[in-house]
């Protein structure tokens, strides 16, 4: 037995004001809390929207400052190498926050009408932004898959929170079994890359990739493929897509609302920033098995929404067949490919998070049957509209954001000479668009003096709505500015 | 066949030779042991006493509660033990470090006692 030596403990430099949107966050949610536990009635679900709006809107101004930062000086990276400051990193960061502010504006009203604990949801919502931002900067596999893990945790119990529901339960169990199962694929292929590669960190994993020609690479292999499963699972690209229409459509709306946008966008993170970035020397092994992904998800998303009779299953597939379209983008295996796939997930994230705001403002969620808004269009002439915008941008109509996101994503396929995958997604828009003009039709087409629905509005519903339109239409008739943006936020990795 | 995978063979040899070994016991047992049943013999095993009711029993919800505030704490203690025997080492930095960790576990102990968690009702 060697003496223990007393040797200076020097941990790796922590660059905190990177670190501060988190933790801005996670303070947030710890506040809400510990006044929730000492006030002596019930928090009010003001207090805990505005706290949570007021923590997104700090985080935000800090990842301004970041943004700057990094056009000055250049993508950096913190904590020995395992959190990276780069475009990419800031562009979620700010993507996430304004999909957390944008879920906690439509939970306010139905955390009220549904009668439910405002401060736990809320700050359960904190804690998962806060995971899915450290899952979109992570350089390290191990500190994704923890972000991974905040930000799934957070989900399943907010499913669940409904609990006067028996399917809000199911739901929550079977995300949660399936969850559980998916992130054993990915532990094993951060096993397996940490086998192959001889490190879990990203930086270190591309400057060996790029050095070392393997005499046999099925360890590498066989780990690109867990990984694939595993995050495929998480995005909801078929053929691992399974839960998503049934965990949809038992979930709360605000909570479906924030599964389908953000829980996809910070696995497309992960998912880009491993395989585009890391294992970007051996983009010939990878890129076929994601075009296939591609195809896959994309026709049994489109295929399937058209079978659905419920709003919410049908969303569902539609978003099933979104995450088809950013795969294509994520198969060409470019920078150009890469920015399409951000531009498209930006305003697919406002798309999404508009269109379940209506959903939840429908009335109750036991089931939300087509029938539920036929004459929508009649008895609440402004809100028809607005769900009609959001959904012909989910299609691809011109002048809305869709249209320029397929644009982008098409343009990425076609410069990458794979002709087929552009063709599958254009024929698999068409399919697509069918699914929501039957929506927009039932609103519009009915018999006279029918009497349309009357949904429970509250005024932070009218205000998403009216941003996420907003944005639509902006976007799509001035693309410029995001797509600036989507370029500058490539991946990079730098050692830090 | 790589030094990785040899590895695992051995480890793969192991289980076999386990396997082999348990059923082969188990198996000679059964050719030569005498079998009379009878339905005093038969009745599940619980620590010789004649087991009392169905297999049916309800529990409380209350342990559960118990167990996860148990485990919370429980997991605490693993992670300060090797911070304490190595405290000089990590100095000011991990003194902190350790107080924000309790900090937050503290916030949840009194979380769940102001919800009355606590109260064995």
């Amino acid at each position: 037995m060697g003496s223990l030596q007393l040797v200076g403990f020097v941990g790796p430099s922590v660059n905190w004001w990177a670190l501060l949107p988190q933790i801005i966050l996670l303070g947030a949610a710890l506040a809400v809390l510990l006044v929730s536990a000492l006030a002596p009635q019930r928090a009010s679900t003001v207090f805990t929207t505005v706290t949570t709006l007021c923590a997104a809107l700090t985080s935000f101004v800090v990842a301004l400052g970041l943004w700057s930062d990094v056009k000055a000086d250049g993508p950096s990276s913190s904590i020995a190498s395992a959190f990276g400051v780069d475009g990419f990193s800031i562009f979620f960061t700010v993507l996430i926050l304004i999909g957390l502010a944008t879920t906690a504006l439509l939970s306010h009203g139905y955390l009220d009408r549904e009668e439910m604990d405002p401060p736990e949801f809320h700050a359960l919502l904190l804690c998962s932004a806060a995971g899915a931002i450290v899952m979109a900067s992570a350089n390290d596999l191990i500190v994704m898959f923890l972000g991974l893990e905040a930000l799934s945790i957070g989900i399943y119990v907010m499913i669940a929170m409904h609990h006067r529901r028996s399917e809000a339960r199911e739901s929550a169990i079977k995300y949660f079994v399936l969850g559980a199962f998916s992130s054993a694929f990915l532990l094993y292929g951060i096993a397996l890359t940490y086998g192959a590669t001889g490190s879990t960190n990203l930086v270190h994993i591309r400057s060996y990739l790029d050095a070392v020609v393997f005499q046999d690479q099925h360890l590498l292999m066989a780990a690109m493929a867990l990984l694939l499963v595993g995050l495929s699972f998480k995005v909801a690209a078929a053929p691992f897509h399974f839960w998503a229409p049934d965990v949809y459509q038992g979930a709360p709306s605000p909570v479906t609302g924030w599964m389908a946008s953000i829980a996809k966008a910070a696995g497309f993170a992960a998912l880009l920033r491993i395989f585009f970035a890391a294992f970007a020397s051996h983009d010939v092994d990878w890129a076929p098995i994601v075009g296939a992904l591609a195809v896959i998800t994309l026709v049994i998303g489109s295929v399937m929404a058209i079978l659905q009779t419920d709003i919410k299953r049908m969303l569902a597939f539609s978003s099933v067949s979104h995450a088809g379209y950013v795969l294509v983008a994520v198969h060409s295996a470019s920078a150009t490919g890469t920015s399409a796939a951000l531009f498209y997930l930006f305003t697919y994230t406002l798309m999404v998070l508009g269109s379940f705001a209506i959903v939840g403002a429908m009335g109750p969620d036991d089931e939300h049957p087509l029938s539920r808004y036929t004459g929508l269009g009649r008895s609440r002439p402004v809100i028809a509209i607005g769900f009609t915008v959001l959904l012909l941008a989910q299609a691809g109509i011109p002048t809305t954001s869709g249209f320029i996101a397929k644009f982008q994503v098409i343009a990425a396929a076609v410069e990458s000479e794979s002709y087929f995958i552009a063709g599958v997604s254009m024929v698999t828009a068409v399919i697509g668009a069918f699914m929501y003009l039957r929506i927009v039709m039932a609103m519009y087409v009915v018999d006279e003096g029918e009497e349309g629905p009357r949904p429970i509005w509250h005024w932070t519903t009218s205000v998403v709505v009216l941003a996420a339109v907003g944005f639509t239409i902006i976007v799509g008739l001035v693309p410029q500015f995001l797509i600036e943006f989507a370029r500058d936020a490539v991946p990079v990795l730098v050692r830090g | 066949m790589s030094e990785l995978l040899r590895s695992y063979l051995t480890v793969g040899i192991f289980g076999v030779a386990a396997i082999a070994m348990a059923g082969a016991m188990l198996t000679i047992a059964r050719i030569l042991r005498p079998s009379r049943p009878t339905r005093q013999k038969l009745i599940a095993y619980e620590s010789g006493v004649d087991p009392v009711g169905g297999d049916w029993a309800q529990s409380q919800i209350r342990y559960y509660v118990f167990a996860v505030l148990f485990v919370l704490f429980d997991v605490e203690a693993v992670f300060i033990f090797p911070w304490a025997t190595r405290l000089e080492v990590y100095g000011v930095f991990g003194l902190v470090e350790m107080a924000i960790f309790i900090f937050i576990l503290l916030l949840g102990l009194f979380y769940a006692w102001r919800k009355g968690v606590l109260r064995w009702v």
